[in-house]
C-alpha cells in the first residue's frame, strides 16, 4: 500500500483556501462591501459592459438587466466553460424591498463557482414577482432548481417547460421562504423562544396555537366549497396520447378547475386537454403512479410514469411528502441548533451534511480545526462515504429483483461502521459530531482499535466479497451495462454531481475541484469510468469505497502523531455570531455535492440557509435517463442515482 | 467474460461461504473452553466475526456506548440532597427543537430568583437527542439517559405522559455514575480540583490577609494613591 508518510505538519494547518470573503467584522450599519473582482468576473463585466454587471455586495457580480440574463449565460457556458448550474436559489431582502436570486456556476473541470445575482422588486402580500428568464434553455440542471424557487418564493420564471409548485402541493396558499411567511404554530422569528425560560410552563403547540388558528386562509376563501385536484397540472402536461386521462378530464365540469389558491397566474395550458373524441385513437400509452408507496422508490417518491406498452415515453416526478421546510427551521434556529438538522438531511449519511454545513459556517467566521480534529473529520466522513455506498449497492441489489441477501451482507458491514459512530458520537445516523472549530469527541483506545480492525481487516475483505458476489454476475450485467445512459455533457447540464457524474466520465469530486479539510494530505484517487450506464455506477462506487478505505487508513496512521483530545479551536460556545456576510460551502457527500448557501446579518440566526441538496437535483436527469427503458428499468435506474428522500424534499 | 454462469456460480460460492461461516463460528464457541467467553451478543457483533450477526433482542441485548444518548434526566445529588440544575436555562437556550422548559424558584418574600427549578419539563415526543443540554451544561446537571424503550399504556393523552416534569426526569446521580462511569470519574477529578483551586485560595487569601496585618500602617495610604 503506498502510504504517504509525510509527517503531519502539527504545527502549521494549511492556509486558508483562497476564498474571496473580505474581512468580517463590519457593522450591519455599514454598507456591505462590494466583491473583489476576479479575472472571470473583469471578463464577463467587459463583454457586457459595467452597466449591465457591476460587483454585488460581498460576492459575485449583480446583474442589473435581467432580460439579459440568457445571454449572459449562454456566454459563460459557451465562451467561459462554466459548463453547469450547481447552485440556484433566492434570498427575500425584506428591507430593501427585493428578492436575490442567485446562481452559481461551475465549470467541470473544477475551480470556484461563479456567482451571478439578479434582484426582482418584491410584491405586495401574496402576489407574485416579475417574472425571472428561466435559464432551462441554456442549463437543464435549473429545471428543479426554478421551480422550488417557484414554490418557495413565489418568484415566476418565463419560458419554463414545467412551472409548478415542486415540493409543495398546488393549492397551498403562500410561498414560506418569503420573510413574512409563517408557518403554523408560529412561535417567533428566531430560537431561543422567550417562553421556555425564566417563565415557562409546558403548553403544548396546540394549546397555545388553537386549531383554526394555525391555517392561513386566503381573502373570501370558503373551505366547504373549495375543491382542488392537486394533480390536474401534473396529468395536464401528461395527457398527450392518453385515453382514460383525456376522457377524465372530458368527463368533468366545463368550468376550469382550481389549479391552485394561491396559483394568480395561469401555468398551464389546459386547452390541451380537449381531446374529446381520443377515445379512436390507437395506441394504448397509459399513465401509472409509481409510489409514493413503493419499496422500489427508496422512500416517499411518486414517479408518473406514462408507459406505450412496458416502455417509458414519460415521466414526471411528485416530490415534497418529506418536505418539512428545513431551509425556514434553519433560519429560524440558532447557527448551533442547525448541526443536528442537517443530520436528517441525507440520514444515511449525516456525518458528511454536518461537514458542509460547519465547513461554511467556519468560512465566514474565518475559523479553523486544530489538526486533530481535521483527522477526525476526514476519518468520519470517509467511513460514512463507505458505509453510504454500501447502502446504495445493496439497495440497488435490490431494485434488481435480489431481495435483501446482497443488501443483508452490506447491511452487515454497515452496522459495524456505525457500531463506531454510536459509541463516539452517541448515536448511529444522528451523530451530531461537529462542532464549529472542531469536533465533540475524540476516540478512545478501545473505539481507536475498532476502527483500525474495520479498516484494515473486515473492509477491504468485505468489498472483495462483495465484487466476487456481484461484479461478474450474468444476471447483474445482463440488467444494468447499457441502462440508463446519459453522457457526460447531457450529465454536466443536468447538474449531475456524484458518483453518477463520474461514472460518465467526468472526474468532478469536490475533494479534488475545490479541495477542504485536510485531503491534499492524503494519496487518493478520483475514480472515473466511462459506461455512464447503472453497471459503471455500480463499479465507480466500489472503487470510490477501496479509495475511501485507503484514506481511512493514512487518516489512522497520520493520526497517531498529533495530540489526543486536541479537537477543539477556542472555547466552546453555543451563542454563536458570525459576521454579516454570504458564503457558499460545499463537500463532496456520499451522493454527490452538498453545498450551503449562507447570508448572515451579524446576528445569532442565519438570514438565509439554503442546501443544495445532490439527490434533489439529481432527480432532475431522471427523466432523460429512463425514457425509451422499460418500466422495470425504471425502478433500477432511479435506485442507480442513490437518492435519499430525507435531502430530496427537505 | 467466462464461461455463461460462472459469474453467478462464483455468487452462489459467497453465500454458501457466508452459510458455512455461521456454523463455524458457532462451533468454534462451543469447543472454546478456556473460559473468559465473550457474551453471545458481544461476540455476534464484533468486527472479528466472520459469522451471523443478529442477536435475539429482546431476549438478547446488546450493551449501550457510554457515549449513547437518548432524552435527558436530571441529575439529583445524593450527598447534598438537592438538584444539581441551578436553572440557569442554558440547556433550554441551546436545545434545538426548543423542548425544554423551565421555571426557575422565586424567594417568595423578596422575588429574588433562588438558584433551583421549581418546574422543569422535557417534552420528549420533540426531543431530538443531540445531547447539546448535556454537552453545555455548566454544572453536570444533566445527561443523556440509557433508556430508550420510552413506551406508555394508558390510552387517555399519551402525548402527555411523554412530557416528562421535574419528578420524572430526576435520577440520583450514582444512576448517572453507573451509566457514565468515565465522564463520573471525569466530573469528580474535576470537582476534586475546584476544591483543590478553592482551599488554594483560600490559603493564599489567609496569607495575604495574615501579611496584611503583619504590614506597618502608613503603607497603605501610599497603596492607595
Amino acid at each position: 500500500m503506498a502510504e504517504e508518510t509525510k509527517p503531519a505538519a502539527p504545527a502549521a494547518p494549511a492556509a486558508k483556501p483562497a476564498a474571496a470573503k473580505p474581512a468580517a467584522g463590519h457593522g450591519a450599519t455599514k454598507a456591505p462591501p462590494l466583491a473583489p473582482m476576479t479575472p472571470e468576473m473583469t471578463e464577463l463585466q467587459q463583454r457586457f459592459g459595467e452597466s449591465v454587471l457591476a460587483p454585488a455586495p460581498y460576492v459575485g457580480l449583480l446583474l442589473s438587466d435581467k432580460s439579459k440574463l440568457v445571454e449572459v449565460a449562454t456566454y459563460l457556458r459557451d465562451e467561459m466553460g462554466y459548463d453547469s448550474v450547481t447552485n440556484l436559489t433566492a434570498v427575500d431582502y425584506i428591507k430593501d424591498g427585493y428578492f436575490e436570486v442567485v446562481y452559481h456556476f461551475q465549470r467541470s473541470r473544477g475551480g470556484e463557482p461563479f456567482t451571478l445575482k439578479l434582484r426582482v422588486p418584491r410584491p405586495q402580500g401574496n402576489d407574485l414577482s416579475e417574472p425571472v428568464p428561466s435559464l432551462t434553455s441554456v442549463y437543464a440542471g435549473a429545471e428543479f432548481q426554478e421551480r422550488e424557487v417557484y414554490d418557495m418564493f413565489g418568484i415566476p420564471f418565463s419560458n419554463h417547460p414545467d412551472l409548478r409548485r415542486i415540493l409543495l402541493w398546488e393549492g397551498f396558499y403562500g410561498w414560506p421562504l418569503r420573510k413574512d411567511w409563517k408557518e403554523a404554530y408560529y412561535e417567533g422569528d428566531t430560537k431561543p423562544f422567550e417562553s421556555r425560560w425564566p417563565g415557562g410552563h409546558h403548553q403544548l403547540a396546540e394549546e397555545r396555537v388553537p386549531w383554526a388558528d394555525n391555517v392561513n386562509y386566503p381573502l373570501g376563501f370558503d373551505p366547504l366549497n373549495f375543491h382542488a385536484d392537486p394533480d390536474a397540472g401534473l396529468y395536464d402536461t401528461m395527457a398527450e396520447g392518453v385515453p382514460g386521462l383525456a376522457k377524465r378530464n372530458g368527463n368533468g365540469s366545463t368550468a376550469p378547475q382550481p389549479t391552485g389558491v394561491g396559483a394568480a397566474v395561469s401555468v398551464f395550458d389546459r386547452d390541451r386537454n380537449n381531446l374529446a373524441d381520443v377515445d379512436e385513437l390507437q395506441t394504448d400509452q397509459i399513465i401509472v403512479n409509481m409510489g409514493p408507496q413503493h419499496p422500489s422508490t427508496h422512500g416517499v417518491l411518486r414517479m408518473v410514469v406514462k408507459l406505450d406498452g412496458e416502455t417509458v415515453t414519460d415521466l414526471k416526478l411528485v416530490l415534497g411528502y418529506l418536505h418539512r421546510n428545513h431551509e425556514k427551521i434553519g433560519e429560524r434556529n440558532t447557527w448551533l441548533h442547525n448541526i443536528p438538522y442537517t443530520d436528517r438531511l441525507d440520514y444515511i449519511c449525516g456525518l458528511a451534511n454536518e461537514w458542509g454545513y460547519v465547513l461554511t459556517v467556519e468560512k465566514m467566521m474565518g475559523i479553523k480545526p486544530p489538526e486533530r480534529a481535521e483527522y477526525l473529520r476526514v476519518l468520519m466522513a470517509e467511513l460514512t462515504r463507505i458505509e453510504s455506498h454500501f447502502w446504495a449497492i445493496g439497495f440497488l441489489l435490490n431494485d434488481l429483483g435480489a431481495f435483501y441477501t446482497p443488501a443483508l451482507y452490506f447491511i452487515t458491514e454497515r452496522d459495524l461502521i456505525l457500531d463506531l459512530f454510536e459509541s463516539v458520537t452517541g448515536s448511529r445516523l444522528m451523530c451530531n459530531y461537529f462542532r464549529f472549530g472542531g469536533v465533540s469527541r475524540d476516540l478512545t483506545e478501545a473505539q481507536l482499535a475498532h476502527a483500525k480492525e474495520l479498516a484494515f481487516e473486515r473492509i477491504p475483505r468485505k468489498i472483495d466479497e462483495l465484487e466476487e458476489l456481484l461484479s461478474e454476475n450474468e444476471i447483474v450485467k445482463a440488467r444494468t451495462v447499457g441502462v440508463g445512459y446519459l453522457p457526460a455533457e447531457r450529465s454536466i447540464n443536468y447538474s449531475l454531481t456524484g458518483p453518477c457524474l463520474r461514472a460518465a466520465g467526468v472526474p468532478y469530486d469536490i475533494r479534488r475541484v475545490e479541495p477542504y479539510g485536510i485531503y491534499d494530505r492524503f494519496d487518493f484517487e478520483i475514480p472515473v469510468l466511462y459506461g455512464a450506464d447503472v453497471y459503471d455506477r455500480y463499479r465507480i462506487r466500489v472503487m470510490e469505497m477501496r479509495q475511501s478505505l485507503k484514506i481511512v487508513q493514512q487518516c489512522l496512521q497520520q493520526m497517531e502523531q498529533t495530540k489526543w483530545g486536541d479537537i477543539q479551536t477556542g472555547k466552546k460556545n453555543y451563542n454563536h455570531r458570525v459576521p454579516a456576510g454570504q458564503a457558499y460551502g460545499r463537500v463532496e457527500t456520499p451522493k454527490g455535492e452538498l453545498g450551503f448557501y449562507l447570508v448572515s446579518d451579524g446576528g445569532q440566526n442565519a438570514y438565509r440557509y439554503h442546501v443544495r441538496s445532490s439527490s434533489f437535483i439529481n432527480l432532475t436527469s431522471l427523466k432523460e435517463m429512463t425514457v425509451g427503458h422499460k418500466v422495470a428499468d425504471a425502478v433500477v435506474i432511479l435506485g442507480s442515482l442513490d437518492i435519499v428522500l430525507g435531502e430530496v424534499d427537505r | 467474460m467466462g464461461l455463461m454462469g460462472t459469474g453467478i456460480l462464483k455468487g452462489l460460492g459467497v453465500t454458501l461461504r457466508h452459510f458455512i461461516d455461521t456454523y463455524a463460528e458457532d462451533l468454534k464457541y462451543l469447543l472454546n473452553k478456556s473460559g473468559a467467553q465473550q457474551p453471545r451478543p458481544l461476540r455476534r457483533q464484533s468486527p472479528k466475526n466472520r459469522g451471523l450477526v443478529t442477536v435475539e433482542y429482546p431476549k438478547e441485548r446488546l450493551p449501550l456506548p457510554e457515549n449513547f444518548r437518548y432524552v435527558p434526566f436530571l441529575v439529583f445529588d445524593t450527598e447534598k440532597q438537592e438538584d444539581k440544575c441551578t436553572s440557569c436555562g442554558i440547556c433550554a437556550k441551546v436545545c434545538p427543537p426548543q423542548c425544554i422548559w423551565i421555571v426557575r424558584t422565586e424567594d417568595p418574600v423578596t422575588k429574588r430568583p433562588i438558584p433551583q427549578p421549581k418546574e422543569f419539563y422535557i417534552d420528549t415526543t420533540i426531543c431530538m437527542n443531540c445531547g447539546y443540554c448535556a454537552e453545555f451544561c455548566p454544572f453536570d446537571a444533566i445527561k443523556m439517559d440509557h433508556d430508550y424503550e420510552l413506551s406508555y399504556y394508558p390510552h387517555e393523552q399519551p402525548h402527555m405522559r411523554l412530557v416528562h416534569d421535574k419528578a420524572v426526569l430526576t435520577k440520583p446521580d450514582t444512576y448517572h455514575a453507573s451509566i457514565h462511569p468515565s465522564d463520573w470519574q471525569r466530573e469528580l477529578a474535576d470537582r476534586a480540583a475546584e476544591e483543590e483551586k478553592k482551599r488554594a485560595a483560600a490559603e493564599a487569601k489567609a496569607k495575604a490577609e495574615a501579611a496584611k496585618a503583619a504590614a506597618p500602617k502608613p503603607a497603605q495610604p501610599a497603596e492607595q494613591s
